[in-house]
């Protein structure tokens, strides 16, 4: 063994201890994200919760004029069983005053048949502003357009479910509902 | 104080021998005895003292009340009410977990309206003032997990308007609020971890406290002066006392007072501080009409709720999240804020005046959180009532009325007609809540980004004691005594 192969051995590789270190906190931060995503994916919706997400409701049972309130994977709907004047007041409005427009006819969902059931109104339970539930027919308060009202920062929804006054940004959304016979609508989250 | 020597001498055979394997006596008798503490601290300084009883206290009645609870949808309200019937003492622990959260923020206010006064926040102690901020955000955090438990009304529709902000974050909103909660609404799932985070969250506010003391024990106590102690040996002897006896006993008395008050709440007004809907249990369809957080949180809800406005693209909602976020982060920026070279506000007589203005703006923005934006605080006029109805010609017509009944006989009498008439409110223009909390917001944030980095250019202070030794004699000389602060 000469002694320039000696040398070579006592030399410190610096490239080949570059490739190590590199390696080695590669495979540290690919296992350390392997594990943060167990854990943070860990608090996503089970597969329980997401399968409880919807829900057929008869919506013959609802009174005319009043309405019936559901719960889907927690989240509160409105059913609305409209009168011949909700129903005119929610089409005659000037939809280009509205802060979120939408006519009448855009948040009802064809039956069956593709005409639509204008006396039965489907929409979120959840106020767009805060998430707060309004209050309706049944608590003897619709707010100063007949639909909706909020008590907690007093925003008004009108006979479609549109903002009309009040903070909320936006109209209470339509779920994603249809009809899977003239009298049961199927609402999924 | 890092530089001052140990003084620690073990006297026994046992803490000779702990004493060169596990120095823990001697950090100690370092940090609480032989610590060299400013010998002018003032009652607002024992604070710090009483907000480590207020932890303990939480954390020891918490763990026993996790013993008795139940974190699902079904059982937790009734288990809190089994505890509070059944479980031996069960109502006396709990009352103390419940008023003991309220005392808790108490005393943080107190201490940090204390640090902003005597400047406790500037060189050499951002560290500890952060650190500070840190353990004010997780009390913050640890609060609304731990008023979810409950399961009552306010519980879960407070969690609703609170997940809900999270929701109000552009893009990525909706899907962290959905990660939070467990699904699509706070259920089952979503009690567990708040549960399994309201028993964690205490023991990292314990960590940081630890962290928060070391940051304190670098460079040593602020004080009323904002002059430093001394760092040689014969100026540091004369400007600071011993942290055992003076200042454990000074703690002591103010603990026990602030124990006494404890008590009047726990013993007599137990639920003052709370909300009578927080009874009823939690109704998902049904919401309370008056949604308010607990009292130590109203400010920061009143400057959520003050932004009513756009601004460009963002929209009002969004823009009132990040101006309550905004409010708290400002904290942690602060010790770069204020351009004073003076620490303590005795020496500023204009900054003074500023921050007394800040202490109101941040009692009347509670005052703006618990009470409905829409009411009026002074009134311009009376609200009428309009009765809007269709016209012989098909247009849409109005008509006046200051008293009901004249109006219903007017919108009566439209409908017999055959004409859609309906009444409405119309609101008297006044000075609302709403507009109160829009000023405050202003003055709130103006302090801190306006008021403390010009005033800090252009005020004159006045001449700070060259010791706190000389502050403290001079007091003594004076003829009248000083004034109180």
């Amino acid at each position: 063994m000469s002694e320039a192969q000696t040398t070579t051995h006592e030399t410190i590789d610096e490239d080949r201890r570059d490739f190590i270190h590199i390696a080695t906190a590669a495979t540290a931060a690919a296992g350390a994200g392997a594990l943060a995503y167990v854990f943070i994916d860990q608090m996503n919706a089970a597969s329980d919760t997401k399968a409880a997400s919807s829900l057929e409701v008869d919506i013959s049972k609802v009174p005319l004029g009043g309405e019936i309130r559901v719960l889907i994977g927690g989240q509160p709907f409105f059913i609305r069983h409209r009168t011949e004047a909700e129903i005119r007041s929610a089409e005659s409005v000037d939809v280009g005053s509205l802060r979120d427009p939408q006519t009448d006819d855009e948040r009802l969902v064809p039956m069956q048949d593709g005409s639509l059931n204008r006396a039965i109104l489907v929409t979120s339970g959840s106020c767009t502003h805060l998430g707060c539930v309004p209050v309706g027919p049944a608590q003897g308060n619709t707010g100063d357009y007949g639909g909706w009202y909020c008590p907690c920062h007093g925003s008004h929804y009108d006979t479609s479910g549109r903002i009309r006054k009040g903070p909320a940004p936006s109209n209470l959304p339509v779920p994603d509902y249809r009809y899977v016979s003239p009298t049961v609508i199927n609402i999924s989250l | 104080m890092s530089g001052h020597p140990s003084t620690y001498e073990p006297k026994t055979g046992f803490t000779k021998w702990l004493d060169s394997r596990l120095p823990i006596v001697r950090l100690a008798y370092d940090s609480f005895v032989d610590f060299p503490t400013p010998k002018n601290l003032n009652y607002w300084y024992t604070f710090g003292g009483i907000l480590a009883v207020c932890l303990m206290t939480q954390i020891l009645t918490g763990v026993v009340l996790a013993m008795h609870y139940t974190p699902t949808v079904d059982g937790a309200f009734a288990s809190v009410e089994r505890i509070m019937r059944d479980v031996p003492f069960g109502w006396l622990i709990r009352y103390i977990h419940a008023n003991g959260a309220s005392m808790f923020f108490l005393a943080v206010y107190i201490h940090m309206f204390r640090g902003l006064y005597y400047g406790s926040y500037k060189a050499p102690r951002e560290i500890l003032w952060i650190l500070g901020c840190v353990i004010f955000f997780l009390m913050m955090g640890t609060a609304f997990l731990g008023y979810v438990l409950p399961w009552g009304q306010m519980s879960y529709h407070g969690a609703n308007v609170i997940t809900g902000l999270i929701g109000a974050l552009p893009v990525v909103g909706d899907s962290i609020k959905a990660w939070l909660m467990g699904g699509p609404s706070i259920g089952n799932q979503t009690i567990q971890r708040f549960f399994s985070l309201h028993y964690l969250l205490p023991f990292m506010i314990a960590g940081v406290v630890i962290l928060h003391i070391w940051a304190l024990h670098v460079p040593g106590n602020n004080n009323p002066t904002g002059v430093e102690a001394r760092k040689d040996p014969e100026g540091l002897k004369k400007d600071t006392v011993p942290f055992h006896p003076y200042y454990t006993v000074k703690d002591a008395f103010a603990i026990v007072v602030f124990l006494l008050i404890f008590a009047a709440f726990v013993f007599y007004m137990p639920n003052v501080l709370g909300h009578a809907d927080n009874y009823i249990e939690a109704n998902p369809l049904v919401t309370p009409a008056h949604i308010v957080p607990e009292w130590y949180l109203l400010p920061f809800y009143a400057i959520l709720r003050a932004i009513t406005f756009d601004i460009g693209p963002i929209d009002a909602k969004l823009l009132g999240v990040i101006a309550m976020f905004g409010s708290i982060a400002i904290l942690f920026v602060l010790p770069w804020l204020d351009t004073s070279k003076v620490k303590s506000m005795r020496y500023r007589p204009v900054a003074r005046q500023f921050f007394f203005g800040f202490v109101v703006a941040g009692l009347l923005l509670g005052w703006c959180g618990a009470s409905n934006p829409d009411d009026p605080i002074i009134p311009m006029g009376s609200d009428k009532l309009v009765v809007s109805y269709t016209d012989a010609n098909g247009n849409e017509a109005t008509q006046t009325y200051d008293e009901y009944e004249p109006a219903a006989t007017f919108r009566d009498q439209k409908v017999e007609e055959g004409v859609d008439a309906s009444i409405a409110v119309q609101k008297a223009p006044a000075f609302r809540f709403v507009h109160l909390a829009q000023i405050l917001t202003l003055y709130y944030f103006a302090y801190f980004l306006v008021i403390l980095p010009l005033l800090g250019l252009r005020e004159k202070p006045k001449d700070e004691p060259t010791s706190i030794h000389k502050a403290v004699l001079g007091s003594h000389d004076r003829a009248a005594p000083a004034p109180a602060e």
